[in-house]
């Protein structure tokens, strides 16, 4: 397969080079809202939909910036439109479904600070993706993030009737959890050219 | 904030402390845990994210607190996003000058500070509310606990993962390296261990105090 095909970057973004298990971008709401599935679920789902607002974004951008020769303002341009994005979200999600809103809570104006989707921004800056590239890329790390915490959600909910010993429940059981987890898609490596 | 009088907290020694021990980013608040599973595959790597990360939270922090009455509380996150990400502008270029290997093994972390959450929550939570000294003092601490941190996994790792440390290799000829180590599970491992011999150390001083005889207890 060609590493430049879209279906390649896709499945790199996804499986491959995970964001979350592999690159540990977005660790925070995957330790943060992995606690349930279904808010797992639309937690994912809303970074899928962020991910993509940015990418296409970040592409137009990036274009203006090295047309007038300023690329030094990147970052900080990219930053406020990731706000922007996340605040668009919010408010629709909050016209048409108050519940999940009000279950996903903190975490969903903290994904403006979450790295994996900064992350898709730079990355296919520094890898120099055309726009379908990047469209294939930041789709692919999206689902990658919602496949990571639905896993990581599942095993959870199963822990929940396990005993564990009082010394690990919690962040520690959970991080040992996503080592086994980051440890089972190593697996996946040999399926294509790690880079990055 | 008008009409409201500030709360000033007195600078001491503690202002400092507690963030290495009592709010340790990491350890105890679990923030900004993407760098540090990351970056920390060797000690170096890990040192050189954890003092850019100060510089950027003092720098960013003092600013803050500087403007504070003039951030319209609105627009206020935004304002800090834009604060730190200049500031994380000024150290991705000046480590580019720096080291460019260094850089290079770093990769898009280094300006993926602006995305850590233990910089905007100090911001938030402590330099809007508190005057230039508190906050250059609290920010050093929380800096100084970060890198602790950092260095805390990036050690372990790269004594166990290649047989070195700084680069300076320990066991010889001999040594087969836990390869996992410097792998991305071996991050998540090692920051697991730590929190659980954390975790033992709290349940322990917890159950000494419910028991109220800690001189029985002690060895």
């Amino acid at each position: 397969m060609n590493a430049d095909s879209v279906t390649f970057i896709f499945l790199n973004a996804a499986i491959v080079n995970n964001f979350v298990l592999a690159m540990f971008l977005g660790i925070c709401p995957f330790l943060g809202v992995s606690a349930k599935r279904d808010t797992a679920l639309s937690m994912g789902l809303a970074v899928i939909f962020v991910m993509l607002v940015s990418s296409i974004c970040a592409y137009g951008i990036n274009w203006l910036l090295k047309l007038f020769e300023i690329e030094y303002l990147r970052l900080i341009c990219y930053i406020a439109v990731i706000a922007s994005a996340v605040q668009l979200v919010e408010m629709t999600m909050k016209k048409f479904s108050p519940a999940l809103f009000r279950a996903l809570g903190i975490f969903l104006p903290l994904i403006t600070t979450n790295c994996a989707i900064l992350g898709v921004a730079l990355f296919q800056t520094s890898r120099e993706y055309n726009f379908l590239q990047s469209l294939a890329f930041s789709l692919g790390a999206g689902v990658g993030f919602t496949i990571a915490l639905m896993l990581m959600a599942g095993l959870r909910q199963h822990l929940e009737l396990a005993k564990v010993p009082n010394v690990s429940q919690g962040a520690a059981l959970t991080l040992m959890l996503a080592g086994l987890l980051s440890l089972a898609f190593m697996g996946f490596a040999g399926l294509g050219a790690q880079h990055g | 904030m008008p009409g409201r009088p500030e709360q000033h907290e007195p600078v001491t020694l503690d202002t400092f402390l507690r963030g290495l021990w009592e709010e340790n980013p990491v350890f105890v608040m679990l923030l900004g845990m993407c760098p540090v599973l990351a970056v920390t595959n060797s000690a170096i790597n890990a040192l050189a994210m954890g003092l850019a990360s100060t510089f950027v939270l003092v720098a960013s922090n003092s600013l803050v607190s500087l403007l504070r009455h003039y951030i319209p509380k609105q627009v206020r996150i935004a304002t800090y996003i834009i604060i730190i990400a200049t500031f994380v502008t000024m150290v991705d270029y000046a480590i580019q000058a720096i080291s460019l290997d260094l850089y290079n093994a770093l990769g898009a972390f280094i300006q993926l500070i602006v995305v850590n959450c233990m910089i905007l929550g100090r911001a938030e939570a402590y330099a809007s509310k508190q005057p230039l000294g508190a906050t250059v003092v609290n920010g050093l601490g929380i800096g100084a606990g970060f890198t602790l941190a950092l260095l805390s996994l990036g050690v372990v790792r790269e004594v166990l993962g290649s047989g070195s440390l700084f680069g300076v290799s320990l066991f010889g000829e001999n040594f087969q390296p836990w390869v996992v180590m410097i792998l991305p599970p071996g991050g998540f491992f090692v920051l697991g261990t730590w929190l659980l011999i954390f975790a033992a150390f709290r349940l322990r001083k917890q159950r000494r105090t419910e028991l109220g005889e800690v001189a029985q207890h002690e060895r």
